[in-house]
């Protein structure tokens, strides 16, 4: 027995000892052991040039090359790696001048003439020209199918499309610092789609050594090539370091940077997938800030010291209608009825944040082409029963679908704010059949596959055009509004084209206000805009300099951090 | 032995396949899909079909199922289209499970330590105030739901008062070299104190939550069983022979109490890491749990197989070491 014993002793100690010899630790000696100082329980509160900004994010990026991707999450990361040609303006959604100092097109639209920043490097050393642009273009242009598919090159295939129908006709650098890109057709929405976050620019180099455009389909999922796992090399303020595979993306600030240096050394993206969660670290000091902190959690926040930065509304929530999941939905007077028995001035009052508007149609006021002649639709219950009688459809009952396991920027809380619209409705004597489906499990495939008659949905916009909007909604013959069904359908698609095909500003904005006007008339009304939410961004008390923007595309590099 | 061990290996790998068979089904009858979670409000009929298609989702189930166990066969259990978009859902699984088995082994280690000494002094004080105050308190361990307990715990050592990280496995930004995943075990190896240190304060919560299962279980057992041995005509004869009070307890009362405990312990790795489902996601800890967690929410069919799957592996594995420790410590087994 005690042999036993002295012999499973001596082989635990050996065994220590063997995995302790060949476990050596890699830090620098500069950090040195124990001291603590990287590693600190609070984030910040060191010097602010060499401070770590820590910010709690509520997912994993899905890629680190921003051409593959489409959530914000990612986007939040890649914005401070990469720049595009076209910026937005800090807190704004105008375009400014990014990587290109400026741009003209020819009159017919077609020919876009870029040129370009001087003495930009890109992370890998390499230089930023009119070469590495053109060649950034005809890399994205060039997609295998699996790049093609919309879950991954999903602003592309949207904004310039792949093969013959393609926006993208070519790009020359007609000198080191000049490229010519040529359309094919006139579009509104160009160049002003080369600043959302997907086009950022990256190294030729690295894209080539790292195989970029290497996305395969394996089974049931897609595997992505190197560059977009481990090398993502742009031109930003800050440096991919890592990503440990679970919690931390860690960013270094980049020295070489043309622009202003960074205010913090390194970001850290914590994933906390809980909210909660979320506030509890930021309230123990372990983060310095947060996005779309839920707004119950506002007063609360900043009772604690902390700064709730509120972006103007850039986004919707509309009630759509869809007739060809319900045929009655085709009579107008209908919907106008349902439209003016939801009182929307107290939805929003009671179930969405502080500074959140009613809406008045399917874009915000801060989008080029919204229409402020348009009348709202009153909050009138005894209009909205006569209207249910002349249509004959005082006992009207509909189907109302809401998602589950979800909230969004423009949808903090999908069940109250179903809630309010279904007593609403059934003021007016509509019967509601509840439909309550998880977001992922049933209630995206319900909404687009025309299966849901009334259902909750929205959209934030990426960038600062009413097409961004009103095509999201309204374009082709399978829309989530059914239009196909109703009589307006080929004006409506005519409206569309020929706002995005106008080259001149002035002329498109106007033939926008015009469609937006037409879509709120009594006889076309295919859904029910209801809201503009202000999303929020939280920050600890010590950090500074952090601008809001509308699009949430907040730069991290102006930030500094107190003691 | 090695027959009884044959045997229950078979009815392992026929278990196994019973599950996956029925898990991939179940998935795929459950509303929505990855097509869905991957396209969200962006998506359009025809480019979530050109998805399905793309994705072999359109497929029958038998023709899925097939080609699924085809890769299986050749090492590729999928590719995550939901946790960690383009990583092999068995690396997911690899990255996250020293996590896991670390919070697991602390909850358990926790509940050992607490549960065998107080249900041996609970069964000879039966009836007292002591007995009577820990077997309520069990009762309220079996009672109340772990995530409530979770919620408690953090708001309280985390919030409230400060003492310990609300959520996590380590701070983020503190630099520790990571040798077998294990955090605590690595900072030890390294000689990083700090980082070990770290990773101990942000195990310690969650751990107790998620120990409070396992211990009320293993004390109820503990107490009952030490009450039924103590009665033994063994127990007595060693009492008349004038053993020591010491050897009796050790030798002839724990050592027989214990065998329902340990088997016990392998069932209760199954509440385990069902508990950590929960535990994990009031707690941000990046394990097994939280991934399954996310995997539900974005129907990620090759993580949860893959998870799903594993965390069965795991269950029958330890059962059957248990039973094999079982088999070697009480010699009738082996025999029956």
């Amino acid at each position: 027995m005690k042999n036993r014993r002295v012999a499973i002793a001596a082989t635990s100690a050996a065994l220590a000892l063997v995995l302790s010899s060949c476990a050596e630790s890699e830090r620098d000696d500069s950090s040195g052991e124990g001291d603590g100082a990287s590693g600190s329980e609070d984030a910040g509160g060191a010097e602010a040039s060499d401070a770590t900004f820590v910010f709690g994010a509520a997912g994993a990026p899905t890629t680190f090359d921003p051409f593959y991707a489409s959530d914000g999450e990612t986007f939040r990361v890649t914005r401070q790696i990469f720049q595009n040609l076209v910026g937005i303006e800090p807190g704004g959604t105008e375009f400014v001048p990014e990587l290109a100092t400026e741009w003209e097109s020819s009159e017919d639209g077609l020919t876009w003439t870029f040129q370009l920043q001087d003495g930009v490097t890109f992370h890998d050393g390499e230089p930023f020209d009119a070469e590495a642009v053109c060649y950034n273009f005809e890399r994205w242009a060039d997609q295998n199918e699996a790049g093609q598919n919309p879950s991954a090159a999903y602003y592309y295939g949207n904004d310039f499309g792949f093969g013959e129908d393609s926006l993208y006709e070519s790009c020359t650098a007609t000198d080191e610092m000049t490229a010519e890109v040529v359309l094919t057709r006139a579009t509104g929405k160009f160049p002003g789609v080369l600043s959302q976050s997907s086009y950022g620019i990256s190294s030729p180099a690295a894209l080539e050594e790292y195989d970029a455009n290497g996305i395969e389909v394996q089974g049931e999922g897609f595997t992505f090539p190197e560059y977009a796992t481990d090398h993502p090399t742009g031109t930003g303020p800050f440096v991919f370091d890592s990503f440990d595979g679970t919690s931390n993306v860690t960013l270094t600030r980049n020295d070489d940077f043309w622009g202003e240096q960074a205010g913090v050394q390194e970001i850290i993206f914590r994933i906390i997938s809980d909210e909660t969660a979320r506030r509890q670290e930021l309230e123990s000091g372990t983060i310095n800030g947060y996005d779309l902190p839920n707004p119950v959690d506002w007063a609360g926040l900043e009772e604690a010291g902390n700064q709730v930065l509120i972006r103007d509304p850039f986004n919707i929530l509309y009630l759509a209608l869809n007739p060809v999941a319900d045929p009655q939905l085709e009579d107008p007077l209908i919907r106008r009825a349902l439209y003016h028995a939801i009182n929307r001035e107290e939805l929003v009052a009671s179930q969405l944040p502080d500074g959140a508007e009613v809406a008045t149609q399917f874009i915000p006021p801060t989008v080029a082409g919204y229409n402020e002649s348009i009348e709202p639709y009153a909050y009138d219950p005894e209009a909205a029963q006569d209207l249910l009688e002349e249509a004959g459809a005082s006992d009207l009952t509909i189907d109302l679908w809401y998602p589950t396991e979800v909230t969004r920027p423009y949808m903090p809380n999908p069940q109250a704010i179903y809630d309010a619209v279904a007593a609403d409705w059934e003021a007016v004597g509509v019967t509601i059949n509840p439909v309550a489906r998880p977001w992922a499990g049933g209630y995206i495939d319900g909404t687009q596959q025309s299966q849901a008659p009334a259902f909750f949905l929205g959209w934030t916009g990426d960038l600062n055009s009413a097409d961004n909007f009103l095509c999201a909604f309204f374009c082709g013959e399978d829309n989530q509004f059914g239009t196909s069904a109703l009589p307006f359908q080929d004006e409506l698609q005519e409206g569309l084209r020929a706002g995005d095909a106008e080259p001149d500003e002035d002329a498109r904005t106007a033939l926008y206000e015009e469609l937006n006007a037409q879509i709120m008339s009594e006889e076309w009304l295919p859904g029910l805009p209801l809201s503009h939410s202000p999303p929020a961004i939280v920050v600890g008390p010590n950090v500074e300099g952090l601008i809001p923007s509308p699009l949430t595309a907040e730069d991290f590099s102006t930030i500094t951090l107190s003691e | 032995m090695l027959k009884f061990v044959i045997r229950r290996v078979l009815q392992m790998g026929l278990a196994l396949f019973m599950l996956s068979l029925l898990l991939f089904a179940w998935l795929r009858a459950l509303p929505g899909g990855p097509v869905s979670a991957l396209l969200g409000e962006r998506g359009s009929p025809e480019a979530a079909a050109d998805l399905r298609r793309q994705l072999g989702l359109d497929q029958p189930l038998p023709v899925q199922y097939v080609r699924f166990v085809q890769r299986a066969l050749d090492g590729d259990f999928g590719i995550s289209t939901g946790v960690f978009r383009g990583q092999p859902a068995i690396d997911i699984f690899l990255t996250r499970l020293p996590a896991t088995v670390e919070l697991s082994i602390f909850a358990l280690a926790i509940a050992l330590t607490l549960a065998i000494p107080l249900g041996y002094i609970a069964a000879r004080r039966r009836g007292g105030v002591l007995d009577t105050g820990l077997v309520i308190s069990s009762l309220v361990g079996v009672a109340v739901p772990v995530f409530f307990l979770a919620f408690v715990l953090k708001y309280l050592f985390a919030v409230r008062w400060g003492l310990l990280p609300p959520s996590g496995y380590q701070t983020a930004g503190i630099d520790a070299t990571r040798v077998t995943g294990f955090a605590v075990l690595d900072g030890i190896l390294t000689r990083e104190w700090d980082a070990s240190w770290d990773a101990f304060r942000h195990l310690l919560l969650p751990a107790i939550a998620l120990s409070s299962i396992p211990f009320a279980v293993i004390f109820r057992i503990t107490r009952a069983s030490v009450l039924d041995v103590m009665d033994e005509d063994y127990v007595r004869t060693a009492r008349a022979k004038g053993l020591r009070a010491p050897v009796i307890r050790v030798r002839h009362i724990m050592r027989n109490a214990l065998i329902p405990v340990i088997t016990i312990i392998g069932l209760q790795v199954g509440a385990l890491l069902a508990g950590a489902v929960l535990t994990e996601k009031v707690f941000a800890f990046p394990g097994i749990g939280q991934a399954l967690a996310l995997g539900f929410e974005t129907r990620d069919y090759p993580v949860l197989q893959v998870l799903i799957m594993m965390a069965a592996i795991i269950y029958i594995v330890v059962n059957l070491l248990v039973d094999i420790a079982y088999a070697l410590i009480d010699p009738r087994v082996r025999t029956k």
